[in-house]
């Protein structure tokens, strides 16, 4: 059977595109519908101002489904898009693009329910910090996006760069582990950063004096949370830009795919896990604002603890990139 | 292309360690983020005890991490020594 390369070419991007929706459709799907539940439940606790609340949850709903419009435009690039060199080289990277963007799109998808959840709640228990609240739904939730914009900007790095005379074997194992690595890795921070944001808009409505420090904190969460997503950001980065010498076997093209999936796998717990402590510090804060400094200090502790196996795969990752 | 033994045994071992690796990294990140945020519950509600709660919060991630560093040693030996 002869098999020529545009065809190759044509199945990767159909492939990729069917990922990149699929997958991408998952998060943003589950964070809508947890937003909409919680929408319910505020309106049926506070009926009277069902205007504000049903405004809020359509705006969070909105942000949250960002994540997977930019995996609706990535796929329909793949879709339409020529490719007027085709390679097999090529063929692995679009395939890479796409499973960057439906990975990529999961977390965010669902971290960006949370913070809209909190707020529709909050709206109808202080109908008074509707505004404030408004704004730091859409200040944490344009934080949890930021995985996704990097997914994004993976995919289509590998969908339009052209990385020149770069040897087939082992360079198609390194376009699909970096999709891998950035679309996995992406999924625990924006979950974790929604799981700080939706603590922050509760916290505020419970305590609306703190805003403040609240949002300060979750800022500060956040972007700790945010460090396992730029971790596979960077291995994917050198996956893509490291010229590897030519070789035929098959343990240099798995050493490459292997390094992609060691980094994404391994930023998902991290991603989480820091969001959690950030949740619970930002939590905390609105309780017990004269301790901001003891919370913060402990979040930061426990959030580097938790780091750590994100930065042991890190270190996996790059010994299968540049040793083995 | 032809593919010896040898080169499907160092190329299993390369996708085992970054399996190994990256799924064992899973657990205890969200484990120690969970002994994080209790933490920081506990001295929310006790700050007369933070030194007592940290230390204790650092002990428990500390077991905690043990399974990361497993995961580690295991992605190491199939690196290096398998």
């Amino acid at each position: 059977m002869n098999i020529e390369v545009q065809t190759v070419v044509e199945v990767a991007a159909y492939v990729g595109g069917g990922l990149a929706m699929g997958f991408g459709a998952i998060g943003a799907a589950i964070g809508e519908g947890y937003t909409a539940a919680r929408a319910n439940e505020a309106i049926s606790r506070n009926p009277k101002i069902s205007g504000d609340i049903f405004k809020t949850m359509l705006v969070g709903q909105a942000v949250a489904e960002s994540a997977s419009i930019f995996a609706l435009v990535v796929a329909i690039l793949l879709l339409f898009m020529k490719v007027p060199f085709p390679t097999l080289l090529k063929a692995a990277a679009i395939l890479g693009a796409g499973i960057s963007m439906g990975f990529g799109a999961i977390g965010s998808g669902i971290g960006s329910g949370y913070p809209a959840a909190e707020a529709c709640c909050g709206i109808a228990r202080q109908p008074a910090t509707a505004s404030r609240l408004t704004t730091n739904m859409l200040i944490g939730s344009a934080v949890c996006q930021t995985p996704a914009i990097f997914s994004m900007v993976v995919a289509l790095m590998l969908m339009f760069i052209n990385f020149g005379g770069a040897s087939l074997q082992p360079t198609w194992a390194a376009y699909l582990g970096a999709g891998l690595s950035m679309g996995l890795a992406a999924i625990g921070s924006g979950f974790g950063g929604g799981l700080a944001a939706g603590a922050s808009c509760e916290g505020i409505s419970r305590n609306p004096g703190t805003a403040a420090s609240v949002t300060t904190i979750m800022l500060v969460g956040q972007a700790v949370a945010q460090t396992a997503s730029i971790f596979g950001l960077l291995v994917s980065f050198i996956l893509m830009f490291k010229s590897f010498p030519e070789s035929t076997a098959l343990s240099a093209a798995m050493a490459l795919l292997s390094a992609g999936i060691c980094m994404g796998f391994g930023g998902i717990g991290p991603g989480i896990g820091n969001g959690m402590a950030a949740g619970g510090a930002v939590q905390w804060v609105a309780r017990n604002v004269e301790h901001a400094g003891d919370l913060m200090r402990i979040m930061l502790v426990g959030q580097a603890v938790s780091q750590s196996t994100a930065i042991y795969a890190m270190v996996v990752s790059l010994v299968l990139i540049f040793v083995v | 292309m032809a593919i010896e033994g040898a080169d499907i045994v160092k190329a299993a071992a390369f996708i085992g360690a970054g399996i190994a690796m990256g799924l064992g990294a899973i657990g205890p990140g969200v484990g120690e983020g969970m002994t994080a945020a209790k933490a920081c519950e506990a001295i929310g509600r006790n700050p007369k005890e933070a030194g007592l709660l940290t230390r204790t919060m650092l002990v428990g991630q500390a077991v905690a991490e043990s399974t990361g560093i497993y995961s580690l040693v295991i992605a190491l030996l199939l690196l290096f020594v398998v």
